[in-house]
């Protein structure tokens, strides 16, 4: 399956026509322990780059950003109660949103998962 | 790192075991292992040591009413009987909080005063300023201290070097060989657990450091899990809740003040008492996870009463806490205020200290 990432460190790939969002491995070991995350409601338009949710760990408090436009069709309820399931699986259990694309496009503009590890490197 | 940045004796075992680390107070200090939540947990169930030697030790011997140490701080030290130790202030002219400190009276003349890291140059020019005679010396350098913090820390050390440690009460100490040299073991800490700072020359403290480690009740903790667990029990960090501009009125750590003495600042304090202070210390619990952080705002009702001067977020409670200061008035327990930071916004309730009432500190 294919990852896109953009330079803010979220990740998103396509599941049955839908974009699935969350925050890479890397984002998750910086922030540290996730501590709560702040989701949208279903139903919300976001354009491409819009903050769409903000996750607080032991550290900081960070927004998150869109790599996609669209509508939220679900969110992760499940960190509700545990967000350090994105520490633990940021790319599975840790997903954030399901997004209903209305540009699938927008997905060519961000980095694949080769292009992403080598900006890790150089940042 | 930065070039000016110092470093503990241990630091070459931190960076050996993919420590983070980060400055703090003009150090290079591990700030977390294998994960902040983690160590928190291990400290409130089994035992965590800590590397502290960045914090300052000096050594005054003399007469302390003679000599002027007894004049220092907001509390008597000659009243402090040989083997125990004494938490306080030294404060400024205005009654602000130069450091917040512990004497140990390690004999009738020999007093070893343990301060915070960054402040411990200021502190030893003020200390040294204020006394007439005796011999006051800074010991930091060579001294390194370890803290063993959590309910099994009585267990392992009584394992390592005997049952003499069982014995400790709070805030007592014994001088005794660790490690083939001279140390003072003392219960006090900064976590709420039953624990102990051990102080040793820092030639030694590598093995210490590693004779705890491979005790499999111990793990290495950073200065991540030890802000959460002072954070918890509602203990100051100076830098954050306390400064040269609060004064102990303020933070509402009278408690610490002993007006039947004499001390610099406490002219102030006493006017403030009688006119009517200006902010009070305040604790608070969040309705949610969300982490109040130092510097963001408090409000009642829409209106500005004060900042959080240090929050986050409490494993043992699973919701937010902070503390911060307030208009007075707005500090009464069981208050709502409203906690905000550009768009994050929690509501919260005052409440009183500590946070965390489980801890094995006096058991």
């Amino acid at each position: 399956m294919s990852f896109y990432f953009t330079k803010d460190h979220e990740w998103a790939r396509v599941e049955e026509g839908r974009a699935v969002i969350g925050i890479s491995r890397h984002a998750a070991d910086e922030l540290g322990d996730i501590t709560f995350v702040d989701l949208p409601k279903e139903g919300k338009e976001v354009r491409q780059s819009d903050a769409i949710a903000s996750i607080e760990s032991v550290k900081a408090a960070s927004d998150i950003y869109s790599p996609v436009s669209g509508k939220v069709i679900r969110v992760n309820e499940a960190l509700e109660k545990m967000p350090e399931l994105i520490n633990e699986n940021p790319e599975e259990a840790g997903w954030l949103v399901r997004i209903e694309m209305t540009d699938p496009d927008e997905l060519q503009k961000l980095m694949t998962q080769a292009e992403y590890a080598e900006y890790l490197k150089k940042s | 790192m930065k070039p000016d940045l110092r470093r503990t004796p241990l630091y070459s075992r931190h960076c050996g075991v993919g420590a983070i680390l980060s400055a703090f107070g003009g150090w290079e200090m591990p700030i977390q292992y294998e994960g902040i939540i983690a160590e928190h947990a291990w400290c409130r169930k089994s035992s965590a040591l800590f590397d502290i030697c960045h914090m300052g030790e000096f050594i005054f011997e003399g007469d302390p009413e003679d000599d002027g140490m007894e004049g220092i701080f907001t509390f008597s030290v000659k009243s402090i009987p040989v083997g125990r130790a004494r938490y306080g202030f030294l404060l400024n002219d205005n009654g602000g909080v130069i450091d917040d400190l512990i004497v140990f009276r390690i004999d009738v003349r020999k007093f070893m005063i343990v301060v915070n890291a960054a402040t411990a140059n200021n502190d030893f020019k003020v200390i040294s300023s204020r006394l007439n005679g005796g011999v006051f010396n800074d010991i930091s350098g060579e001294t390194a201290k370890l803290d063993l913090q959590g309910p099994l820390s009585r267990d392992v050390l009584a394992d390592c070097f005997g049952d003499r440690i069982s014995a400790i009460p709070y805030f007592r100490f014994v001088k005794m060989k660790i490690c083939g040299v001279d140390a003072i073991v003392s219960r006090t800490g900064y976590t709420g657990e039953l624990g102990y700072e051990i102080f040793l020359p820092s030639s030694t403290v590598g093995t210490l450091w590693e004779m705890l480690l491979a005790d499999e009740r111990v793990r290495a903790a950073g200065l991540g899990a030890r802000d959460l667990l002072r954070l918890e029990m509602g203990y100051p960090l100076y830098g954050s809740d306390l400064d040269e501009e609060t004064t102990p009125v303020e933070a509402a750590l009278e408690n610490f003040v002993d007006y039947l003495k004499e001390f610099p600042g406490k002219k102030a304090l006493l006017e403030q008492k009688k006119r009517g202070i200006a902010k009070k210390r305040v604790a608070f619990v969040v309705d949610g996870r969300r982490s109040p952080r130092h510097d963001y705002l408090i409000s009642v009702d829409g209106g500005v009463v004060g900042r959080v001067t240090s929050g986050g977020f409490s494993p043992m409670l699973g919701e937010g806490v902070g503390m911060g200061y307030v208009t007075p008035g707005v500090d009464t327990v069981g208050a709502k205020i409203t906690i905000s930071h550009e768009n994050i916004k929690m509501e919260a309730k005052t409440c009183e200290l500590p946070f965390y009432r489980s801890g094995s500190l006096r058991t």
